[in-house]
């Protein structure tokens, strides 16, 4: 039998309130003036992608959905290039609201199966908070070991041509005041008193 | 000239290439440079996703130490550095509260940080500090006959265009042709790499790169030159996969700084050349050849 869903939107989906917190925060204010014009749709090199185009991730984002734009693909294909940023005629800073969006996802823990991104930024801080530097190697094989061992081993090539290359080392980096950054990420918690 | 240097962790890693060659550019321009001392990581992209007040304050650190060297100018050769501690600074300038929470996390170990830090990336400081008649006078290899295709990636010049046009770059096309260089026509010379996607989203990633490298040889560029090291590393490690997925395009991707130093005539083993999967094998022609061209032959 075929399956009946529903492709519009109802008034109940929506978590009232979400969109305003969103434009609360700081670099997040213009999405308010958003036009729906689909410029950053058209310029992004990933919307191809997308489950929701920018366009669409933004007027959900406004319109209170936020279990749609936390659960889309849309954040975690966004690549920082700043290409809808600097086009948007209304000056949203939309990568600023895709970056918005992520900690959000990632802090109600929705990890999406096919996107090893959470994995990578939980790793990279981690890396950052114990030794303040990051060692890149080390980094990469541990995003693969958590996510795909068998893509880690789909790129033995890549590793080959990083050990002739003089550029395969595990050797881990650190500053050496390293208590320091812990230090500096705790009291920034304990101003703000909210989000980890 | 003296600046702060502000390697970055991939300076250390994957690019190091981009550090072996700058060093001794810039050392043959006579710009000296002090690397940051206890520089710490500036967060990079991937932070901006956890927690941007926590972000600004890892970049804000970095500020602050250069603050304290007394080089007021802080040189950050890495795009995503570059473009990480030039947003801190605009969040802090727009955002108060932000700053004050800096502030306090910075209190915490011993630090402060005025705001004043201005951050430049070297080829700003190559064409507006050094000038371009000065790095012509050094060029005795001219990179006669070599088809560059100029590649800036996303985050120099995106969203901050600090001193360069947003759309249309131009500084590294100045630099390549200052040491005899042709610059072909790359429309995508701002147009994403693809970032860490290329390993967390391969078919997405793999595809960005593909379309860089195929209109770079399209256009007929002998190599793809670059200014960030996540550009470098995804337009040269992933050729394989690329190979796989779309046929070979096997174009050379080396940073500007390596150009820099064949042109100055410095040897190839001080520029890390040895470092790309893809290997770059043209080299300028002898001294001799630098000579002032013979009048144009009668046809």
């Amino acid at each position: 039998m075929m399956e009946m869903q529903r492709t519009i939107k109802y008034d109940a989906d929506r978590v009232k309130g979400f969109g305003r917190e969103i434009m609360n925060v700081p670099g997040c204010e213009q999405l308010e003036g958003c036009i729906q014009c689909g410029t950053c749709s058209g310029v992004c090199p990933l919307s191809i992608y997308m489950d929701y185009t920018p366009r669409q991730v933004m007027a959900l984002t406004r319109g209170d959905f936020k279990n749609e734009v936390l659960r889309s693909h849309t954040i975690w294909l966004c690549a920082s290039c700043y290409a809808c940023t600097v086009e948007c005629p209304r000056e949203i800073r939309i990568t600023d609201i895709m970056y918005e969006l992520k900690q959000r996802a990632i802090h109600a823990g929705i990890y999406p199966k096919r996107f090893p991104i959470p994995v990578l930024a939980r790793e990279f801080s981690a890396m950052v908070r114990k030794h303040g530097r990051i060692t890149e190697m080390l980094l990469v094989m541990k995003l693969f070991l958590k996510t795909n061992p068998f893509a880690a081993m789909g790129n033995w090539r890549l590793g080959i041509d990083l050990l002739k290359t003089g550029r395969f080392s595990l050797a881990t980096e650190k500053i050496k005041q390293h208590g320091d950054i812990a230090r500096m990420l705790d009291a920034t918690d304990a101003k703000k008193g909210s989000r980890a | 000239m003296k600046y702060s240097y502000f390697p970055g962790c991939s300076l250390k890693g994957l690019g190091r290439a981009y550090e072996e060659s700058l060093l001794p550019v810039m050392k043959h321009l006579g710009v000296e440079l002090q690397e940051l001392e206890d520089w710490n990581c500036c967060g990079a992209t991937a932070y901006m996703a956890v927690d941007e007040a926590k972000a600004c304050v890892l970049a804000a650190r970095n500020l602050a130490l250069a603050e304290k060297s007394g080089n007021q100018q802080l040189l950050a050769p890495c795009a995503a550095c570059y473009l990480v501690l030039n947003k801190t600074k605009h969040y802090f300038e727009d955002y108060p509260a932000m700053k004050a929470t800096a502030d306090r996390a910075l209190g915490a170990v011993g630090l402060r940080y005025s705001g004043n830090t201005p951050v430049r990336h070297p080829l700003d400081v190559l064409l507006n500090d050094v000038g371009l008649e000065a790095i012509k006078q050094k060029v005795s290899k001219p990179l006669q006959g070599l088809k560059i295709a100029p590649y800036y990636g996303c985050q120099l010049v995106r969203p901050y265009s600090t001193f360069d046009d947003q759309y249309n770059p131009t500084a590294m096309d100045r630099l390549l042709e200052a040491l005899g260089g042709t610059v072909v026509r790359y429309p995508l010379k701002t147009k994403c790499c693809g970032g860490s996607l290329t390993g967390t989203v391969p078919e997405a990633g793999i595809r960005l790169v593909y379309i860089l490298l195929h209109e770079a040889k399209k256009r007929g560029a002998d190599c793809l030159a670059t200014v960030c090291p996540l550009c470098q590393f995804n337009l040269d490690a992933y050729h394989a996969q690329v190979t796989a997925e779309y046929g070979p395009v096997l174009v050379p991707t080396v940073y500007f700084t390596q150009l820099m130093g064949l042109a100055f005539g410095l040897p190839d083993k001080e520029l890390g050349l040895n470092r790309a999967a893809i290997p770059f094998k043209w080299r300028p022609a002898a001294a001799a050849a630098a000579a002032p061209k013979p009048a144009a032959a009668v046809a």
